[in-house]
């Protein structure tokens, strides 16, 4: 999606992850979670945290620090999950992002968003929809489709761990 | 939607069920023509297609459907006979009615003026159209020679030492009721005083009044091991062919003095204390003689239009049902789900608390949950019968095309799967069958040279084995070529030239994508799509596709599938701080693991369980799971294709009502989990598919 498609005020839900702050469109939230038991999955890579209990309903959670090759942190208070609704190969999916926390709903105008430079992100450009501008900070708007496209999700296939060293009894 | 749409919709869905039971009928009257009640039924479904829809605007249907109608009225009335070339007609009749039914624009209506013409040319003489449009009134009751049903009273006393013979009572009675509508009253005034009673004597008899339309003999039949010991009395109450000439109803007087409970003289007795409301009326002098005869003779006939109404509705309806739409269940069985899940959560509450009134409450729950967890499923099951008569057609149309003859046996008709397995099965069987008759079974010529019958046979059967259901798919055709798939997959570079295989594991590579051994590509089959479908479809059904074969001989497909989508059994198990479900189903037992067994073991994975070698699975390795294994650790065994297996885990914590949820599109291709499930504290719960974890195992294993 290119900027130019960004004509209207965009209403998004900023998050922050370490210092960062990121954005996603209103549109695409369903609601904010407190940090729950996440269940992992056996066999898949690390930035799937497993899946959760959405009111009798199991959603896959996704930790965005590792997504996006940070980190990982320790839990705290303000932790949460974000359950958003994206389309994946023209299906809606319901996931979970998982964030250290959630910051506003802001109105950002058309001229207050730029697009996204091909370098010095340090993120698949493709992730970004454009760069917002707020209080002299810049806001990364996530393309949250793209973020957990097919293609994206596809290495949680591939890696059928190899047969593990930690069998400790012998 | 609006109300006229409602009802066609209604229709719509009716007519697809009559032109259903059209096509089965038709097909068995192929193989018996002269079958009356056939015939009648078909004319039925014919005169229902035509009738409704007419009314719901369907005119082009009525219109059509109309002219076969005609013909089909002759086969009843005996001035057509049943030819292959008439059900041939009908056949495509049939199907042409359903064009119209889907898509009425794309309808062709030169074809429908053929057929009408071709089944003209049938009738012996054409018979004036205007001479039957002019009938069109439902089947008169002359034509159902087989549908005129006979009241009989039954008095049946039986011998007061029934029960010591092993006879009970009861089932006879219930035996009655099998034969048609029946409605039974008990005559308790023969039991003694209490302290005179014999328990194991039987007083009572019983007043039976039944309708069928099976004759004297067939009742006689129910009783025949009783008969000459027992009081049985059977007088025909009222036949239905002559109810017209006979008064409706009889008095209850009448009643008892037939039945000899009372004498004419007593009835007389009692009657002159009371007189007949009309009487009253003439004395009183509010309406003349003239018309209370008037009224009763209203009266009766009511009462016998009443009576005649009931006995048309009768074979129309014999199990009474109601349509409900399949969105309105799939919402009854997710709410059961969330009812199970929440159950589970008060069992493990109540259990904490240890509160007597709660737990007694939480069990009462557990029990009515159950049930209403097994009734809410067996609503969805369906017979496969369904999808079987459906495909008799299909092997009919294709053997004609190629040139073969083949019959289709079916058994096991009446076994039960869920609606949407059912409904998802279609497909990849139409594929695996098509695949029998044009792949498998040789041409006439060919089969009468190698000394088989010239008729193939094509089985199909469907039987209950544990939780899950297997249909078979059996032909006796050419077989599988070991050497030619082989070759082939050699070929595609889907193996080494020097790999070796299990004959199995080369039948299964059929199953993957662009593969086919036939040489020539046909309009039915041979371009290598197909089978890969078919292993999709059955996978996402999370049931396994097993195929054996010998050559010259046949081939015999079997499907496994799971009886039902969304709720199993499950065995509940722990490993470190996670949570996993096995299918109960599947487990056989528990047995330890102690630190002592695995040096006696040397190390591998082998367990010896009273002398027996089983191998394990160590779950906390395959998942590559952190943390420190307890001491005492559990095996679980389970049974997989006749062998057993173990799976290690920390600990077993019991058995678990698992209302399974899927993964969802992130998760699909993961191995060895099919899918999760909530436990009672909200947590989620992996459920772990035992097959493919074996199957992993042992590849890797190979691996080393």
């Amino acid at each position: 999606m290119s900027i130019a498609e960004i004509i209207e005020t965009t209403q998004c839900l900023t998050f922050k992850l370490e210092d960062e702050v990121f954005a996603l469109d209103i549109a695409k939230v369903r609601e904010v979670l407190e940090f729950t038991t996440v269940t992992k999955v056996p066999r898949t890579p690390d930035f799937m945290c497993g899946v959760i209990n959405l009111r009798g309903g199991v959603v896959p959670v996704v930790n965005m620090r590792l997504k996006f090759g940070m980190k990982d942190a320790e839990k705290t208070v303000n932790t949460c999950i974000i359950i958003v609704e994206v389309t994946i190969d023209g299906e809606t999916t319901v996931l979970g992002a998982l964030a250290d926390s959630v910051q506003e709903v802001m109105d950002l105008e058309p001229d207050q968003i730029e697009p996204a430079p091909k370098i010095g992100t340090r993120l698949n450009t493709d992730f970004i929809k454009g760069m917002g501008k707020h209080d002299n900070k810049f806001i990364m708007i996530l393309d949250i489709d793209k973020v957990f496209s097919a293609d994206e999700l596809a290495l949680v296939q591939g890696t059928g761990g190899s047969r593990t060293t930690l069998d400790n009894e012998i | 939607m609006s109300n006229a749409e409602q009802h066609k919709a209604v229709y719509m869905e009716e007519a697809s069920e009559l032109l259903a039971e059209l096509e089965t009928s038709l097909l068995e009257l192929e193989e018996n023509a002269g079958d009356a009640e056939l015939i009648g039924r078909i004319f039925r479904a014919l005169h229902t297609i035509k009738g409704s829809g007419a009314m719901f605007g369907f005119d082009d249907i009525a219109a059509f459907t109309h002219e076969v109608e005609t013909s089909f009225d002759m086969v009843r009335n005996g001035l057509l006979p049943v030819t292959k070339k008439l059900i041939d007609l009908t056949l495509s009749s049939r199907d042409y009615i359903k064009t119209l039914l889907d898509e009425p624009e794309s309808s062709d209506k030169q074809r429908a003026g053929e057929i009408i013409y071709s089944l003209k040319k049938l009738s012996p003489k054409t018979i004036m159209p205007d001479d039957v449009k002019n009938s069109p009134a439902p089947p008169s009751p002359k034509g159902n020679e087989s549908e005129k049903s006979v009241t009989y009273r039954i008095r049946f006393r039986p011998p007061v030492d029934i029960f010591m013979r092993g006879i009970n009572p009861v089932l006879l009675i219930n035996e009655l009721y099998g034969l048609g509508e029946c409605s039974i009253t008990a005559q308790t005034d023969a039991i003694p005083q209490i302290v005179d009673i014999d328990p194991e004597s039987c007083y009572t008899y019983w007043d039976i009044v039944l309708t069928t339309d099976l004759g004297t003999n067939a009742i006689r039949d129910v009783f025949i091991f009783i008969e000459d010991d027992s009081e049985i009395n059977i007088t025909v109450l009222n036949d239905s062919s002559t109810s017209e000439a006979e008064a409706g109803h009889k008095k209850i007087g009448e009643i008892l003095v037939e039945r000899g409970d009372l004498t004419e003289k007593d009835i007389q007795k009692a009657l002159r204390k009371q007189k007949p409301l009309g009487e009253f009326l003439i004395n009183d002098r509010m309406v003349d003689a003239g018309k209370i005869e008037s009224a009763l003779a209203e009266q009766k006939h009511v009462k016998e239009i009443k009576q005649r109404e009931q006995q048309k509705e009768q074979p129309a309806d014999t199990a009474s049902s109601i349509r409900v739409a399949s969105d309105k269940l799939d919402s009854l069985v997710n709410l059961v789900g969330e009812m199970v899940t929440v159950q589970a959560r008060l069992s493990q509450l109540s259990s904490f608390r240890n509160d007597p009134d709660l737990l007694a409450v939480a069990e009462e729950v557990e029990r009515l949950t159950g049930e209403l967890r097994d009734q809410t499923m067996s609503i969805r099951m369906l017979p496969i019968g369904t999808t079987f008569s459906k495909f008799k057609r299909l092997v009919r149309d294709l053997s004609k095309e190629l040139g073969k003859r083949i019959e289709l046996t079916t058994e096991g008709a009446e076994t039960e799967l869920d609606k949407t397995v059912i409904e998802k099965l279609n497909d990849p069987m139409v594929h695996l069958i098509r695949n029998c008759i044009d792949h498998g079974i040789e041409t006439p010529d060919v089969r009468s040279d190698i000394g088989k019958p010239a008729q193939g046979m094509v089985r199909l059967s469907a039987k209950h084995s544990g939780a899950y259901v297997l249909i078979e798919i059996m032909d006796d055709g050419a077989g599988l070529d070991a050497d030619a798939i082989r070759a082939k997959a050699v070929e595609k570079g889907m193996i080494s030239l020097d790999a070796e295989l299990t004959e199995k594991e080369i039948y299964s590579l059929v199953l993957a994508p662009g593969f086919s051994t036939a040489k020539t590509v046909t309009n039915v089959s041979g371009r290598g799509v197909g089978m890969d479908v078919v292993k999709r479809a059955i996978d996402n059904l999370r049931g396994s596709i097993g195929i054996t074969s010998q050559k010259g001989i046949g081939t015999t497909i079997t499907l496994k599938l799971p009886l039902t989508l969304a709720i199993i059994e499950g065995l509940l198990v722990q490993i470190g701080i996670e949570y996993f479900v096995l299918p109960l189903s599947a487990v056989e037992e528990c047995v330890e693991l102690t630190r002592q067994d695995i040096a006696n073991a040397h190390g591998r994975h082998l367990a010896n369980v009273r002398g027996q070698i089983v191998p394990y699975i160590r779950l906390r390795g395959q998942f590559v799971m952190d943390g420190r294994p307890p001491d005492i650790e559990q095996i679980v065994i389970v049974g997989i294709e006749g062998r057993r297996v173990g799976f290690v885990v920390d600990n077993v914590v019991g058995e678990h009502q698992t209302v399974i949820k899927t993964l969802g599109r992130v998760y699909k291709d993961i191995e060895g989990i099919s899918g999760a499930t909530i436990l009672g504290d909200g947590t989620v719960a992996l459920i772990l598919d035992i097959q493919k974890l074996v199957q992993t195992a042992e590849r890797e294993e190979v691996r080393g």
